[in-house]
């Protein structure tokens, strides 16, 4: 049906590109072909966004050569990738809201005529929509279209500038199943027509559905390519992940109390209002620590800001000791002993430019003996503060310098020192490791581990698997805001864990077992 | 080769110095041209100045006069920008507590001991002021209205509001012309240390203080700072934000308020035109100049009144305009905010594209 | 009521608002590219009296209003230096404008009369008002609008150009999406920073000329404080306004109207509903602001700049 005359229109050859202490991209060979839907795949930072950002003239390749229709070429812009003929659809869509979707189209379009020929560009658009089955009506405003339309929007931007080749980042990221089937439909209708489409995706069902190729990459390198028709799922979850060497840390066994947190099919809506949690129900039990699995993006970011009441949960119910503290303030979670390691080091978990001492008693703030009453004691905040510097060997260990001076693993130190002191039974430890080198990420997981033997409930959600199975008693898939399934770590396979993150149910976790207590 | 700005690890020490400095100085020299354009001698103009404004004991105790409102008003203004809360509105601030605090003088004043007068004026003034400024504060914690443009509007309402007032139902019968309302009877005068220095400066040094205080050493003075630096952060930690956008604007506007029954109880003992002169944007640009530092303000809004009481010296003295005040005073801001650009920033000249952030968080 | 006295209130509603006007539809270009400009009393007030001590000595009215138009130029070229290129706050910077211009201003007021006194008393060439043929006799509406001034009758045209500008072509559909969404924008290859150079000089003219219209035509003279305010409305206006050239019409001659119509009542005897009446419109700006943050379909229609005030960089590209 799709096979006809595909020929190579793109082809990367030994692509390489640098950022300060990363490879994005290690000599990676690619082509791309008309009429096919290639499908670029990988886990998080393996690097398939930077090689995509290369061709749609973001970045310039530090090594390597792109050839347009077998002629060598260098995109200084994404305008001159354009004006190629090659375009990208990014994750964050660039429309202007309170335009409609004809002038914005307008917009992107390079002349400098002075009339708006508003008339012309309706035409093309309805003949467009036509072509393409993608109906476009081009006189709504951007911010009355649903994020699917306006995903459609931007296609049709890049199809109006007579884009050849068009790169989807994570397009499902943001749609509703039924708008990914539309989109499919879509997908395929283009490349029928002679277009090249290549979607970047971690989704292992996506690649099944939409692509006729997929290649992969993992660690910025190009491990292989297949015919989807030609290969599994298992297969492509394998090349993904690959085999890793774990080091280990000592773990004492796993001695399970009662069940400290609880959930019960919480339901959450994300920033664009689509549903990012799905029923999730789950229990951590006194000195456990259960692992989140899964790539970013599917829930996790809302899953811990459910629990410390920085969103809102639109159903469904949240348990501590056995107190509802479903939808409570983020005082009112502190209060109740949730103590929070966020994911945004420096956007979230910390004031940049005040001094170490006031990061370090953002919480311990309230209490005595640094405050009574309505008054801060100056004296004991330093006290306190230099005790704890202390104690986590944060450095340097001056408590008047301004925590953005400070390295990101002394970053997440100072973090983890203010949350574990307050600690009182629950840790939500989101990307606890992120940028930090390896004496940092030890020490890290060190110290949850001791928290976990103290008997404190913690919820580890990350994008490293080594990570989560390194330390985690238990371990939780999430893959589009639902669970996969929860086993202890011994009884799953990384096999398993990398299908599941990558969206396929497997037959043995068909029913989500909680490992205390029944079914809610 | 594209020169770009790429900001600052740390403000360099020396720029601290050198940059306020600097443009100080080149402000000088601007107005020194301007002066010259219009045939006056610059240096006599600046000495008339220094010494007007400076010179004596009582050229020091008009300078204190002129500053005291400006003291108020800036720290008043000054809370809040802690909180990144643009109060753009200490001028009806003031104007709304000077009316206050006129109400008690004039209205009240007879069924009151005397010595409760003063303190029921201040006591007014600061309610009134901060009521004023409780309005956009419950409009931006409540829905998210823009503080800039509705402190702005309350400005107008409240300035036409003393003018009705001292135009209309409060005018001085036997004013001579002059608008405003009767004088205040003696109970209501703010008593004086020297000159026109009226205790009003004591209410700014304990402004200071306690602003001073509560930002360093109370809990909400710790949540006001904590906002201001990463709301983000603030709200992870549970501070209760919408409580302290109206915590702060009744500091602010209480602290306004407080400045303009200075001004009519310690100056003109009566409500008068010139209330609203504006100082509720100089006090902005003072505590801008200041970085909010309390008593940076007392020091820059003593040398912003300084400034002013040269002008008119100048005025006096060689019949040259006092406006010069006004031209320098812009000139200062201008080289003080083109000068900020290099104490904040470094000049990056793009040729190889070096990234140059440290700690440069996991890519992807 | 008489056609007498319509007629009256209507000729000084709009000789009052056109200066509102000019400086209002300035301010509303300037803001709809992002960046707030609170300066523009002081830059009227640099118009007003540039272009009367101008128009004296070069005995020549369009003369005063080049003056007018290159000063105001230069004002919104250091303000746009400033907020755009050195991104530094955008209320601060306004307001030394605002200082700065009408400390200079009244400086000048004092000091470029014939040696170096006083303009207040000049009399300086100006632009008078003269009848258009045929259209002055339509009843009521001609007398009252179409004996007026060049200035006012420049913005009869100005007026639907700037709203054919801003709706119907493409540069107009540029500004809206800078102002709205500068990231986007400049994805789109809009040079952002152009953008707001451009449209904040050309706000600041607009303003200037606003400033000759008081010095030139309707007050023709000059006054210390000759602007009383006028800027600060203006920036009322905008919001009151929407953002939208032909609303600010609306808007100026409300203001203007209630200006006149105060001075008629003062004329009259009775001045304590005045200042009343004026705070009218402030208060209905606070509530037009309220409405339009609170509705938030309505924001996004029409609405304030979504980047309004915020300085934009363009993230570095990795």
């Amino acid at each position: 049906m799709h096979k006809s005359e595909t020929k190579v229109v793109v082809e990367l050859k030994g692509i390489t590109k640098n950022f300060p202490g990363v490879l994005a991209n290690d000599q990676v060979d690619l082509e791309i072909r008309t009429h096919q839907i290639l499908a670029l795949l990988g886990e998080n930072g393996a690097g398939k966004t930077t090689l995509m950002n290369v061709l749609a003239g973001l970045y310039k390749p530090d090594g390597g050569q792109i050839s347009l229709n077998g002629k060598p070429i260098e995109f200084h812009s994404p305008r001159d990738a354009i004006n190629n003929g090659i375009g990208m659809i990014h994750q964050h869509f660039m429309l202007v809201e309170s335009l409609t979707v004809a002038e914005n189209i307008i917009l992107s379009l390079q002349s400098n005529a002075l009339s708006l020929n508003l008339d012309r560009v309706r035409k093309e658009i309805s003949e467009l929509s036509q072509k393409y089955q993608m109906p476009v009506d081009p006189d709504a405003y951007i911010w009355q279209l649903s994020v699917g339309e306006q995903q459609r929007v931007e296609i049709m931007r890049l199809l109006y500038r007579g884009a050849d080749v068009l790169i989807l980042d994570e397009p499902t990221a943001v749609l509703t199943p039924n708008e990914a089937a539309d989109l499919a439909a879509v997908l395929r209708n283009m490349a029928d027509e002679g277009k090249a489409v290549v979607i970047i995706t971690h989704k292992l069902n996506e690649v099944m559905s939409f692509s006729d190729r997929v290649a992969i990459l993992r660690s910025g390198k190009k491990i292989d390519s297949f015919l989807t028709a030609k290969t599994s799922k298992e297969e492509l979850a394998r090349t993904m992940v690959g085999r890793k060497v774990l080091f280990h840390l000592e773990r004492s066994k796993c001695n399970p109390g009662k069940a400290i947190l609880e959930l019960e099919n919480i339901e959450a809506l994300n920033e664009k209002g689509l549903p990012a949690l799905h029923s999730v129900s789950f229990k951590v039990s006194c000195g456990e620590i259960l692992g989140v699995a899964g790539v970013a993006g599917n829930g996790q970011r809302e899953l811990a800001e459910v629990i410390c009441g920085l969103r809102t949960a639109k159903n469904g119910r949240i348990y501590i000791d056995e107190e509802e503290v479903t939808n409570c303030t983020p005082y009112q979670a502190i209060d109740v002993g949730i103590s929070h390691i966020p994911g945004d080091r420096l956007g979230v978990g910390l004031a940049p430019n005040l001094p170490l001492s006031d990061n370090l008693t953002m919480k311990a703030y309230r209490e005595r003996p640094i405050s009574r009453g309505f008054f801060l004691d100056r004296e004991q905040l330093q006290i306190f503060a230099k005790n704890l510097i202390q104690t986590f060997s944060i450095s340097p260990p001056t408590p008047e310098t301004p925590a953005r001076l400070l390295s990101g693993g002394n970053q997440q130190r100072l973090i983890l020192a203010r949350e574990i002191t307050a600690n009182q039974g629950v840790i939500i430890a989101v990307h606890p490791t992120r940028g930090l080198d390896v004496g940092a990420t030890e020490s890290v997981r060190k110290t949850l581990l001791e928290q976990r033997e103290r008997g404190t409930s913690i919820l580890l959600i990350s994008e490293d698997l080594d990570e989560i199975l390194q330390i985690s008693d238990r371990i939780l898939v999430l893959y589009e805001g639902k669970i996969m399934g929860i086993l202890p770590t011994a009884d799953i396979t990384l096999d398993e864990i990398s299908l599941m993150m990558a969206g396929q149910t497997l037959e043995k976790f068909n029913q989500p077992i909680p490992a205390t207590g029944s079914n809610p | 080769m594209r020169i770009t700005f790429e900001k600052r690890l740390e403000r360099s020490r020396l720029s601290i110095i050198l940059v306020p400095l600097f443009s100080f100085i080149m402000a000088l020299l601007f107005g020194a041209v301007i002066l010259l354009a219009f045939g006056v001698n610059p240096l006599q103009a600046y000495a008339v100045m220094v010494k007007g404004s400076l010179g004596s004991i009582y050229a020091l105790s008009e300078t204190l006069v002129k500053a005291i409102p400006l003291m108020l008003t800036g720290l008043g203004v000054s809370i809040s920008f802690r909180m990144l809360f643009w109060n753009i509105g200490a001028e009806g601030q003031l104007a709304m507590g000077g009316i206050a605090a006129a109400f008690v003088a004039l209205f009240l004043e007879p069924y009151i001991p005397s010595f409760l007068v003063l303190p029921a004026m201040m006591l007014a003034a600061v309610l009134a002021g901060a009521l004023w400024g409780l309005i956009p504060a419950a409009l931006k914690a409540a829905i998210g209205v823009n503080e800039i443009l509705t402190t702005l509007m309350m400005n107008y309402i409240a300035i036409l509001f003393v003018e009705y007032l001292y135009f209309g139902p409060w005018r001085d019968p036997e004013g001579y012309g002059f608008p405003g309302t009767a004088q205040f009877p003696k109970s209501a005068w703010l008593p004086i240390f020297t000159g026109r220095v009226h205790i009003g400066i004591l209410f700014a040094v304990a402004a200071a203080a306690l602003t001073w205080f509560i930002l360093n050493y109370t809990k909400r003075g710790y949540e006001i700072r904590l906002i201001g630096q990463n709301p983000r952060a603030a709200r992870y930690t549970g501070v209760n934000i919408s409580r302290n956008i109206i915590v702060v604007m009744l500091l602010s506007g209480g602290m306004a308020g407080l400045a303009g029954m200075a001004e009519v109880s310690g100056i003109a003992h009566r409500l008068y035109s010139g209330l609203t002169s504006g100082y509720g944007y100089t006090a902005i640009i003072i505590a801008w100049l200041a970085s909010l530092n309390p008593w940076g303000i007392l020091l820059v809004a003593f040398l912003m009144g300084g400034l002013i009481v040269g002008g008119d010296q100048i005025q006096i003295a060689m019949q040259t305009p006092a406006a010069v005040a006004q031209v320098l005073q812009g000139a200062i801001l201008f080289f003080m905010l083109g000068g900020s650009i290099f104490a904040n920033y470094r000049i990056r000249t793009k040729n190889n594209r070096e990234k140059n952030t440290s700690g440069a968080e996991q890519h992807g | 009521m008489d056609n007498a006295f319509i007629i009256s209130i209507l000729i000084i509603t709009i000789r009052a608002g056109a200066s509102l006007l000019y400086a209002t539809l300035g301010e509303i270009f300037t803001e709809r590219a992002g960046i707030l400009n609170l300066g523009v009393e002081g830059i009227m007030i640099m118009g007003a009296a540039t272009s009367f001590s101008a128009a004296y000595y070069a005995d020549n009215a369009w003369l005063g209003l080049l003056t007018a138009i290159i000063i105001g130029s230069l004002l919104g070229l250091i303000h746009a230096f400033l907020t755009v290129t050195l991104r530094t706050d955008q209320v601060v910077s306004g307001l030394a404008m605002t200082i700065f211009g009408t400390g200079l201003a009244s400086f000048m007021g004092q000091r470029l009369g014939p040696g170096r006194s006083t303009m207040v008393g000049l009399q300086s060439p100006g632009f008078e008002r003269f009848p258009i043929p045929f259209l002055h006799q339509i009843p009521i509406l001609g007398p009252s609008f179409f004996n007026q001034d060049v200035l006012i009758y420049f913005l009869y045209i100005l007026v639907p150009l700037l709203w054919f500008f801003l709706y119907k072509t493409r540069q107009g559909l540029k500004l809206r999406a800078v102002g709205e969404n500068p990231r986007a924008s400049d994805s789109m290859g809009i040079n952002v920073t152009t953008a707001r150079y451009l449209y904040t000089i050309f706000g600041a003219i607009l303003i200037s000329i606003a400033g000759t219209h008081l010095s030139l035509g309707y007050l023709h003279g000059w006054a210390e404080n000759i602007t009383g305010g006028r800027g600060w409305i203006a920036i009322a206006l905008v919001i009151f306004a929407t953002w939208d050239p032909v609303r600010a019409v609306l808007g100026a001659l409300l203001f203007g109207g209630i200006n006149a119509i105060q001075f008629r009542m003062q004329a009259a005897g009775t001045t304590i509903p005045a200042s009343f009446l004026n705070m009218m419109p402030y208060i209905f700006t606070i509530l037009v602001l309220v409405i339009i943050t609170w509705w938030e379909a309505f924001r996004k229609r029409i609405g304030a700049p979504a980047a309004l005030g915020l300085p934009y960089v363009r993230e570095e590209k990795d």
